[in-house]
């Protein structure tokens, strides 16, 4: 019924894995630990909870404000971010549980020297945002979403960007804005 | 004096085209700071507990264990024993603490003893609320009991009903408050108001309003539900004050953003509607309920639209109940009497076997707008190719079926009360300021486009300084107004402070001020671009001076000036196909046609339209506030059960706006809210139109889809 796909959805391999690891690391907690995440390229050292979340930890702690707190649940991915390359919901990883891992936030690409990304552009001149609250987690996942797909239909976009939700009713943008980054990020023209 | 009224259409320069948003790229880059993302230097986080109960008396509350839970600097009983509450949800304490998750852990601390008393909290069956409900007076026009004995008239009659929305705002309502010593407040909150919450604040902490500052770059969603600065506002800044005026966020959790911080009233109703064989609608017969919390209200303008139907009687009941009061929606009321009205009136067609299109067009007579509704009608059937694809209710087998549905919008819209100050310096620099707020509508863009075109500049010339209080005060963003007041402020402040500039640039140029005109960056004698300065030259005749010039909306005077006007119409048309095995309804196309006076910016405009469609596929086939009746909470306090439309869920939307010289010389009217009105009827129309039944409630889910099919009762 609804197009929320699994695209934006914790993956079950990555977690069993983090299971195993965490099982040889021991338990942590309770109280604060130390933690080290590498965030957008750079390592950062918080001292946080086990039970904080990514999102929380992001937000509160490290002031990474791109990621947004909507559902807090795993349904509309306001707090997308990429884990090793692949869209993660913020909400629904353990900030201790993605140590060693590459975590991108929206912070990480969307400006280069101020320029920005094909995908932001997109977004832009297609006015695929209004409040804008959904809307960097929008391009995260779209940014995801194409580094897999460089070449998606327009049904391919309705699969793929189903982990998001957006109030205002931007999704029209949306389709157009992901379609002509391909295009550009391809090297092509926007039109 | 500045003559104020809008350059002809095809003279435009800067109104009137498609320009990106001036923070688009902010936003998307995930730059834009909301103020749920404001992390002050010692700033305390505030978390709400809420009464599970939907009806009880708080007996006695023991906040003691919190208070010396580590890291809690405050903690604020809001319900004192003694309290009788209401609705489930109900604020009964809040805990400031250094963490989010200190204050969390120590909210889980405080004990509270509840006597549970009886509630009631859902109206869908109305003998069973008989005794929470208030009738208002019967609304009688011509001779109903006659109407309906007329010989060879058509009666059709159905119960209709359609749910309580919740707002589901992204950014949930909360704040930033800080509260020092001073006496000094700074409110940064998530709102629909800048400019009047301030009063609010002040009035609420009895603090002088001068002593109050508030600010905000940017929402995320509002809807009608932000204006106010709620008792979590309130109470954030009490426990700011305790703790020496550190500042103190507060931002509800999404379970309770979904349960109390809004909702739309609810609507049902039973209709008699009468027709002459012809299709002339003789007879409306309502009697209608609806539900906005404890308080009752929510009372839909019915007949809708069709307002002159010549034979009327109405009787409405405001039921209570034990829920959460309801707050203003995109288009209050309007939604419900929308569906309560292009419902009854599809199963008349159906009744008269009339094509229903035919059916609204022999009668647009009785509406306000007649020829504003005939030729949308028209349009968007042309645009649904209606005349090829539709086919009479209960026509078509298989078990996929298609079927579409029309719905009607009306809207006010106009300015309202907003003051522009405009800003020239002696190095050109332009800044436009009014405390108002940017929605997501492109507030910021348009105000930016009103002010170039007025100058004569680029849109980069110009600075717009919004979402502060230091900046003159701007009505609330509500009703679809906020277009008409800020552009119509901005247009004139813009005006009022070339004026200026023409006075001190006159001599150099050796003309008179009124002879002067702005035009592509320059400063000339009207039509003589041999005599000009270029606007940077120009601005540097000010020398040590700058020009600070107001120019206000005033609605009471809008419409003598012409630069903003009210009153509108639009028609959607759906086009869904039911499975009439499984009862899931899936989009084709909405389309909408909207007459929308004259547009600043057609790309945002369009934008508000789809956005506006969209709200309509959610609630209509998705949207409910499920409560339970033994526990009287919400079953679906969240987003995952609380359905909104994805990516996938909303087919193609086309919109039609109408943009000609003919709309465009009625000036400004406000966009928001009349698009958002008539998609709940056209899907719901739609539906019934293909599966060839009513189906009564909204919204179209497989469940409502299936228990009509199968004549039972939801």
């Amino acid at each position: 019924m609804q197009g929320i796909g699994v695209t934006g959805a914790v993956s079950p391999a990555l977690l069993q894995e983090e299971a195993v690891a965490q099982s040889a690391a021991g338990v942590m907690g309770p109280g604060a630990v130390p933690v080290t995440l590498t965030l957008n390229g750079k390592v950062v050292k918080v001292t946080v909870e086990p039970r904080e979340t990514l999102l929380d930890v992001l937000r509160n702690n490290l002031d990474v404000t791109g990621v947004k707190r909507v559902c807090d649940r795993g349904t509309c991915g306001a707090c997308s971010v990429l884990v090793n390359g692949k869209v993660m919901y913020g909400c629904s990883i353990l900030a201790i549980d993605v140590q060693g891992k590459q975590i991108t936030t929206i912070e990480g690409f969307a400006l280069t020297n101020g320029k920005p990304h094909p995908v932001v552009e997109a977004f832009v001149n297609n006015d695929a945002q209004q409040c804008g609250y959904c809307t960097p987690g929008f391009v995260v996942a779209a940014k995801a979403f194409l580094d897999h797909n460089p070449n998606p239909t327009s049904d391919q976009v309705k699969d793929g960007l189903g982990g998001n939700l957006c109030r205002c009713g931007t999704y029209m943008g949306v389709r157009k804005a992901v379609l002509e980054a391909a295009r550009v990020m391809k090297g092509g023209s926007r039109g | 004096m500045a003559e104020y009224k809008w350059p002809e259409m095809s003279k435009r320069k800067v109104m009137g085209r498609p320009f990106t948003r001036l923070d688009g790229v902010e936003k998307a880059a995930g730059r834009a700071r909301y103020n749920s993302d404001l992390n002050k230097p010692g700033m305390l986080h505030a978390v709400m507990v809420g009464c599970p109960h939907a009806h009880a008396k708080v007996h006695s509350i023991d906040v003691s264990a919190a208070e010396s839970h580590p890291g809690v600097a405050a903690v604020r009983v809001m319900a004192p024993a003694g309290t009788e509450v209401q609705w489930a949800g109900y604020e009964v304490a809040a805990v400031a603490a250094t963490t989010e998750i200190a204050a969390r852990d120590a909210a889980a601390k405080i004990r509270i003893d509840y006597e549970v008393l009886p509630h009631i909290v859902n109206e869908a069956d109305l003998k069973k609320v008989q005794s929470r409900a208030k009738a208002a007076g019967e609304q009688i026009e011509g001779d109903p009991d006659q109407a309906v004995k007329e010989s060879g008239i058509v009666v059709s009659e159905g119960t209709y009903g359609i749910p309580t929305l919740q707002h589901s705002c992204l950014e949930s309502h909360g704040n930033v408050v800080a509260w020092t010593p001073d006496n000094k407040v700074e409110f940064n909150p998530s709102t629909q108001s800048v400019t009047s919450i301030r009063a609010d604040v002040a009035r609420a902490l009895n603090v002088p309003a001068a002593n109050v500052h508030v600010h905000q770059d940017h929402i995320g969603g509002g809807f009608g539900s932000k204006f106010q600065p709620d008792r979590w506002g309130v109470e954030s800044a009490q426990m700011s004050k305790t703790a020496g005026g550190k500042p103190v966020k507060v931002f509800l959790d999404r379970s309770m953003e979904q349960v109390i911080a809004g909702c739309r009233p609810s609507g049902f109703a039973t209709v008699k509607m009468a027709a002459k064989k012809d299709g002339s609608i003789t007879l409306w017969d309502s009697q209608s309920w609806a539900s906005g919390g404890i308080g009752g209200g929510g009372s839909p303008p019915i007949p809708y639209v069709f307002t002159k139907i010549p034979n009327q009687r109405k009787l409405h009941s405001a039921i209570s109940l034990n829920t959460a009061p309801i707050r203003a929606w995109r288009a209050p009321n309007h939604q419900q009497a929308s569906y309560l009205t292009c419902a009854p009136m599809e199963d008349l067609a159906a009744k008269l076997s009339m094509d229903p299109l035919d059916l609204f067009l022999k009668n647009v007579q009785l509406t306000p707008r007649a020829d504003t509704y005939e030729r949308q009608l028209k349009k968007a059937a042309e645009l649904a190719d209606w005349k090829k694809l539709w086919k009479p209710r209960g026509s078509q087998t298989g078990s996929l079926r298609r079927g579409l549905g029309i719905g009607v919008n009306t809207w006010g819209g106009a300015g309202h009360d907003s003051t522009c100050r405009c800003n020239i310096h002696a190095d050109g620099t332009v800044e436009v300021e009014l405390g108002s707020q940017d929605l997501g509508t492109g507030t910021r863009t348009i105000i930016s486009q009103v002010a170039a075109e007025s100058l004569g500049l680029h849109l980069s010339d110009i600075k717009v300084k919004i979402g502060d209080t230091n900046y003159p005060p701007s009505g609330t963003s509500g009703g679809s107004t906020t277009v008409g007041g800020v552009s119509s402020s901005t247009r004139k402040a813009t005006l009022n402070a070339l004026d200026k500039l023409f006075g001190e640039v006159a001599g150099a140029l050796g003309s008179q001020p009124d002879q002067l005109e702005a035009v592509d960056g320059k400063i000339q004698v009207k039509g003589t671009p041999s005599k000009s300065l270029t606007w940077k030259a120009a601005c540097q005749k000010l020398g040590v001076k700058s020009i600070s010039e107001t120019g206000s909306n005033v609605p009471k005077e809008a419409a003598k000036e012409g630069l903003n006007t009210g009153g509108v119409g639009g028609v959607q048309i759906a086009d869904v196909t039911v499975d009439m095995e499984t009862g899931v309804a899936k989009m084709n196309r909405l389309i909408a046609v909207q007459d929308i006076g004259l547009v600043i910016n057609p790309r945002t405009a369009e934008s508000q339209v789809f956005g506006a469609c969209i709200m309509s596929i959610c609630g209509a086939l998705m949207e409910e506030r499920i409560m339970d009746d033994i526990t009287g909470r919400m079953l679906n306090a969240d987003m995952e059960y609380y359905k909104l439309a994805g990516i996938k869920d909303i087919g193609e939307i086309i919109v039609h706006i109408e943009i000609d010289e003919q709309n465009d010389k009625r000036g400004v009217i406000g966009l928001g809210e009349p698009p958002a009105v008539g998609g709940i009827a056209a899907i719901s129309n739609a539906v019934s139109n293909a599966v060839g039944v009513r189906v009564p409630t909204v919204p179209m889910t497989p469940m409502h889809i299936l228990n009509a099919l199968n004549g039972r009762k939801s």
